[in-house]
């Protein structure tokens, strides 16, 4: 009974004191993940860059040679051409990558998800890739002006099936 | 006084503390395993109810949260915060305990596997906290989802990105039947068979907090619960970024750093922290002393032995040498840990029998059996000059005894308290011993799990071999100590020798 007395208040102060804590890291400290007057932009897309090496076209003298199920009109090499891209924002280069087609021929696509920091406010947005390593520069571009709100989460994305860019 | 690493002793210095708050069987260190699991029964239950209204939909999820922590937050509000809590009080009950075992060395040697098998599990009690942050669908939600992703997208075996899934349009509600699927099953399932691996090496395991602690942690988490009630962010929102998040720091404190580093630099350093946590047993290795041998001339099957090893070390066969006995016990050396619990626990290591010739057990120690302990004791009786003559059995995972020598007290130091056979007990009273006093590992902390608890089993009758009842009770005792307690240790065995010397004079008298 003695030592109930101490020990009672003891451990609500031990049990207070773990509390503090579960409460406190559960939520706190605050995670700073933008700036005030910052926005974010994320760059996407999922595609797959040209042959590297020009298709040839398999005559039909050659074709009738194949299986039927083998017949493609035309003849191309597996390895596929890494994809460059560039982003600038007002003309500062906000992401520039040269990325490489996944697969051990290279033969794959690539997928790309990277968000960027940016401040908020009027901007130019200038994006472009490449995605045939026999062209050089831009292949699709796109230009636009664009006002970000701050904490906007903007998302420009490419649509390989038209060649074109999103912005949302 | 021998060097003691400061982390030892200020674990050491926390779990006295914690002794005086709340007595040694409820300290909350002697419990952290029961405890966690408490709290995993606090988390299993609420999540059952909070299920009940969960809408595991893209557009209802949100929604059935808000119901959950507002409308209804009475029951299902209160279950919400007392499920994000526990689930934040068992990370730090995980963490104290895998500190515990470091502060006092009980990682390495034959405590590896369950070193080795416990840092995956905490790994699976974390992406389980993950999954359920994404069930709530806020912008905390979506953040965990493509950081998440991300991290995915790092690991170069999966081809595809994960992330792209989070693109406005892509989502839909099957999203939310995996990831409840995942988080209300397939992990909780692999969970639970972590931690059955995790504790397949121990015997006697006990799963069950005491009720006093359990009450105690549950009031804690209810006034937490309704003083601070768990709440959403905003709703997830695809086209905006928040500034600010309330990031639970126990389940996602690895998200930040992908602010700076790239996915494959963050999986570097969980898998080489992982890693290094895993292979610690083996940096360096630690020696185990040799295994129990078995001598089949004086065993009799009873299998005690195997119910007190505390590692599960010792198995039951037919006999095999053609003895009358049904059973014979085998010791398998791989788990054994070398405590010696079994010899304590043998009724042939009476050291009355065979007091002419060597003592052979059932189960013995061979490198210190039962026979020489008894010589030593018997040399030790020997040599003792002046009044009240006392013999010290300590252990030698707390204090060293042999520090104690004096010319009036001699001592023996056991691998486990667990190790001695009450009749040596009786041995020692019968052979000049004025008292016995007996020390080691704090109670409830023993170092080799159960040694305390089965000794003081024994002597209170209620395990065999039990102490008989002729020896006299006055004149033994026990005190508990750890290595930083020899000032208070001494204390008590000055106070034993005044009570013994009283006795002797009413003996007298």
């Amino acid at each position: 009974m003695n030592k109930l007395i101490y020990r009672i208040p003891l451990q609500i102060f031990n049990y207070a004191v773990f509390m503090a804590l579960v409460w406190y890291l559960s939520i706190k400290p605050p995670y700073h993940q933008l700036d005030e007057d910052q926005a974010m932009i994320t760059f996407t897309l999922g595609h797959v860059g040209k042959h590297v090496d020009e298709c040839i076209k398999v005559s039909q003298e050659e074709l009738l040679k194949l299986p039927p199920n083998m017949r493609k009109p035309m003849s191309c090499s597996r390895e596929r051409s890494p994809i460059t891209m560039e982003m600038r924002l007002d003309d500062h280069v906000l992401y520039s990558k040269v990325v490489q087609p996944h697969g051990l021929y290279k033969d794959q696509g690539i997928d790309v998800y990277e968000s960027i920091k940016v401040p908020a406010g009027k901007h130019i947005l200038n994006v472009w890739i490449n995605d045939d390593v026999n062209v050089d520069g831009p292949m699709y571009k796109h230009t636009q002006p664009i006002e970000l709100k701050p904490e906007q989460h903007m998302i420009i994305q490419f649509i390989s099936d038209s060649s074109s860019f999103k912005i949302k | 006084m021998s060097f003691i690493n400061p982390v030892k002793r200020g674990y050491l210095a926390l779990e006295g503390w914690l002794n005086f708050s709340f007595g040694s069987s409820w300290n909350p260190l002697y419990n952290l395993g029961t405890l966690t699991f408490f709290f995993f029964w606090v988390v299993f239950i609420s999540g059952l109810y909070l299920f009940v209204f969960f809408d595991t939909s893209l557009s209802g999820a949100y929604s059935s949260v808000e119901y959950i922590t507002h409308e209804q937050w009475y029951v299902a509000g209160i279950m919400r915060s007392l499920h994000r809590y526990a689930s934040d009080a068992a990370v730090i009950t995980i963490l104290l305990h895998m500190f515990r075992e470091f502060a006092l060395d009980r990682y390495r040697g034959f405590r590896w596997f369950s070193w080795f098998t416990g840092v995956p599990t905490l790994w699976f009690v974390i992406t389980l906290g993950i999954t359920g942050y994404w069930l709530v669908w806020d912008e905390l939600a979506l953040y965990v989802a493509i950081l998440s992703s991300q991290l995915m997208d790092g690991l170069p075996m999966l081809p595809g990105s994960m992330a792209r899934n989070f693109l406005e349009g892509q989502i839909n509600d099957r999203f939310f039947t995996l990831m409840g699927f995942l988080h209300l099953l397939g992990q909780p399932v692999i969970l639970v068979f972590a931690i059955w691996i995790h504790v397949k090496r121990l015997s006697s395991v006990e799963i069950i907090a005491p009720r006093g602690l359990a009450i105690g942690a549950f009031m804690a988490l209810l006034v937490l619960s309704l003083l601070a009630p768990a709440v959403s962010h905003e709703a997830a929102d695809l086209s905006k970024t928040p500034s600010t998040l309330n990031l639970d720091w126990f389940y996602l404190n690895i998200y930040p750093l992908l602010d700076s580093w790239t996915a494959g630099q963050v999986w570097i350093l969980a898998l080489g922290v992982t890693g290094f946590l895993m292979l610690m047993p083996w940096l360096p290795p630690k020696k185990v002393g040799m295994a129990a041998e078995v001598h089949l001339d004086e065993c009799n099957g009873c299998e005690q032995c195997a119910m007190d090893c505390p590692f599960d070390a010792i198995s039951v066969q037919k006999r095999t040498d053609g003895a009358r006995w049904e059973n014979e016990v085998v010791v398998h050396p791989y788990l054994c840990a070398a405590c010696g619990i079994c010899a304590g626990s043998c009724h042939s290591s009476n050291p009355f029998r065979h007091s002419k010739k060597e003592l052979v057990t059932g189960i013995d120690m061979p490198q210190y059996p039962v026979n020489e302990i008894r010589d030593q004791i018997d040399k030790g009786l020997a040599e003792l000059k002046g009044e009240t003559k006392l013999v010290v059995f300590g252990c030698e995972n707390a204090m060293d005894v042999s520090k104690l020598r004096a010319s009036n007290i001699t001592s023996v130091n056991y691998f486990c308290i667990g190790m001695i056979p009450p009749t040596m007990i009786e041995y020692a009273l019968k052979h000049g011993a004025d008292g016995v006093f007996i020390t080691g590992c704090r109670t409830g902390d023993c170092y080799y799990r159960h040694g305390n608890r089965w000794f003081d089993q024994r002597l209170e009758g209620k395990r065999q071999p039990i102490l008989r009842q002729r020896a006299e009770r006055s004149r033994i005792k026990i005190f508990r100590a750890a290595e930083t307690e020899g000032k208070q240790l001494r204390a008590e065995i000055a106070k034993f020798q005044n009570t013994i010397a009283q006795l002797e004079k009413v003996d007298h008298e």
